[in-house]
């Protein structure tokens, strides 16, 4: 449904796009991640037909955005960064001018509008002006635009940012509901927001996919993966230590310090392998007054913080080499 | 169509959604009557004619257009709403020709607002109606030339204090294409057509065969030519800076 080609992109002497590849198929949601700067919304900008891009093509089921915007326009729907909305407008107003620019007029316009509202819970606030409305409805006019015409591709730049817990749950659900018809993208900073709702994570950095795949494989990267965390009184502590570092498949153990008379220690297996029985049966067989003990599932950021570079880093490159 | 329309009406209600436009019309109603009555002496003239009126339009317009104008494209910019525009199936030429239609129909309100002075002349005296509905036409013609130059400017910033100023610095230079200060810079070195040519861009050489109730078909040609121009060089702005 996406088919991204050797796409770049560059501002003057700055590259922000370095060749990306990718192919979004429908019933995958894709998370877009990567630190500010990496990209990101330069690719989706060139995906909705915002920015030409300096080389490549990018194709929205079939259609080459490029050749033929507003074909390729008219099957997407597109969330920009910040959700921006004509702030004069109430949201009713401005979805009605949606409507009427995606080609609906009469009950068809008026039954999208209302299926958008609904759905993206905008009911209470329909007929105030977008300008007063809190960041949390902002981004939902932004999110209700985007699905008015039921695009069979969806692009969202940050769908969640600002929201509450509560909103981001409802917000991810939509997404969830949608997902099975349609191919998505949406990026985000949120790594929990990639377990919870994405197919698929790619991880871009200086303009460049360094990973792609399931958001479990992605975690099978991590040096937290199948890590053993067990929570044991002070007194046992350094036996403990002791016996689980000597323990052949334990590459190395952590200790977090001592909390309310507990220690907790985390250890770290060679190669990923299970060592959560042996040491669940190691506890036992020591009789060790265990408060807690559970095997990490392996962490995203640490994953994302291998695999990409610190903005001032970038920054600094980028200056070394104008300055070359 | 359909799109310009609908970009038509988004504009021409944003006009009507803030106090930009009560202000406006305040103001330029106000500032026409002050130049006419006051500055103009239309009552101690004794004439039952607009013309008064009419001869000062041109410098009302140079500043007052642009700043309906200014907004068209640098708020957009601005607030980021431009990326939402633009991703939305709607071909540039669209956006750019509902704007442009909708903040001239918005001075076309205005300008139409100022009809008690006509009611004024009429009841003191026996003006040529004629030569007053030519005017107004003319004017109305000149008001989207300017508009159409100060919407082109907006579409190259995202700053609404520099459309508007360059704005009227080029409206100026239009304005008095075919006065001494512009035609003498030429003089010296371009060749004769080309002083003529730019003596012709004069606003104000045209509009005055329109105030005097002749319309010249070629002013109207020029006045529209000029739109039209402008309106295409605003559409490759705005496609220009896709490219980033």
């Amino acid at each position: 449904m996406i088919e991204i080609e050797n796409l770049t992109k560059s501002f003057g002497p700055i590259a922000a796009v370095r060749g990306i590849d990718l192919k979004v198929a429908k019933g995958e949601v894709l998370g877009f991640l990567g630190p500010n700067g990496a990209g990101k919304s330069t690719t989706m900008k060139i995906i909705a037909g915002y920015l030409t891009p300096t080389t490549g093509t990018v194709r929205i089921t079939g259609i080459d955005v490029e050749a033929a915007p507003q074909s390729a326009q008219s099957v997407l729907g597109y969330l920009p960064e910040g959700a921006p909305a004509y702030g004069d407008m109430t949201p009713h107003q401005f979805l009605n001018f949606i409507a009427e620019v995606r080609g609906f007029s009469g009950n068809g316009a008026k039954a999208r509008v209302a299926t958008a509202a609904e759905k993206t819970e905008l009911g209470p606030v329909l007929s105030q002006p977008i300008d007063t409305l809190s960041k949390g409805f902002k981004r939902r006019v932004g999110l209700a635009q985007a699905i008015l015409h039921d695009p069979p591709v969806l692009v969202m730049d940050e769908p969640t940012d600002g929201l509450d817990p509560n909103q981001k749950f409802s917000v991810r659900k939509l997404i969830r509901e949608m997902a099975a018809e349609k191919a998505i993208i949406i990026s985000t900073h949120l790594l929990e927001e990639v377990e919870a709702i994405c197919t698929r994570a790619v991880i871009i950095d200086r303009g460049q996919v360094v990973t792609d795949g399931t958001p479990a494989e992605l975690l099978t990267r991590s040096r937290h993966y199948n890590a053993v965390t067990l929570c044991v009184p002070a007194a046992q502590a350094a036996r403990a230590k002791e016996l689980i570092s000597a323990h052949s498949k334990v590459h190395s153990i952590e200790d977090s310090g001592e909390k309310n008379s507990f220690v907790t220690l985390t250890a770290f297996p060679h190669h990923a392998e299970l060592i959560i029985e042996d040491i669940s049966a190691m506890a036992a067989h020591e009789k060790w007054d265990i408060k807690q003990l559970y095997a990490e599932a392996g962490r995203l950021d640490e994953v994302f913080r291998a695999l990409t570079t610190s903005d001032s880093d970038r920054a600094r490159e980028r200056n070394e080499s104008v300055a070359a | 169509m359909n799109l310009v329309l609908a970009i038509f009406k988004r504009e021409f209600a944003a006009y009507f959604a803030t106090p930009l436009a009560y202000v406006f019309i305040v103001i330029f109603l106000f500032a026409m009557g002050a130049f006419t009555f006051y500055i103009g002496r239309f009552y101690e003239t004794g004439i039952a004619s607009l013309a008064v009126f009419f001869g000062y339009h041109v410098w009302l317009y140079l500043f007052l257009v642009p700043a309906i104008g200014m907004r068209l494209w640098a708020e957009e910019r601005k607030s980021g709403t431009i990326e939402l525009l633009l991703t939305l199936p709607i071909p540039i030429w669209a956006s750019v020709a509902g704007k442009f239609l909708a903040a001239w129909a918005f001075t076309g309100v205005a300008l139409a607002l100022t009809f008690p002075i006509w009611l004024t002349v009429n009841y003191l005296g026996d003006p040529d109606n004629g030569v007053i509905v030519a005017s107004y036409f003319g004017s109305f013609l000149m008001a989207g030339g300017y508009l159409a130059i100060a919407a082109a400017i907006s579409a190259t910033t995202s700053n609404q204090v520099i459309a508007f100023v360059v704005s009227v610095v080029i409206c100026f230079l239009f304005t008095i294409a075919g006065a001494p200060l512009v035609v003498d810079f030429f003089k010296g070195w371009a060749p004769i057509a080309l002083v003529d040519t730019v003596a012709s861009f004069s606003f104000l050489t045209h509009f005055q065969t329109i105030a005097r109730g002749v319309i010249d078909l070629r002013d109207i040609v020029f006045f529209l030519s000029l739109i039209i121009l402008f309106l295409g060089i605003n559409v490759v702005v705005v496609d220009q800076k896709k490219a980033g």
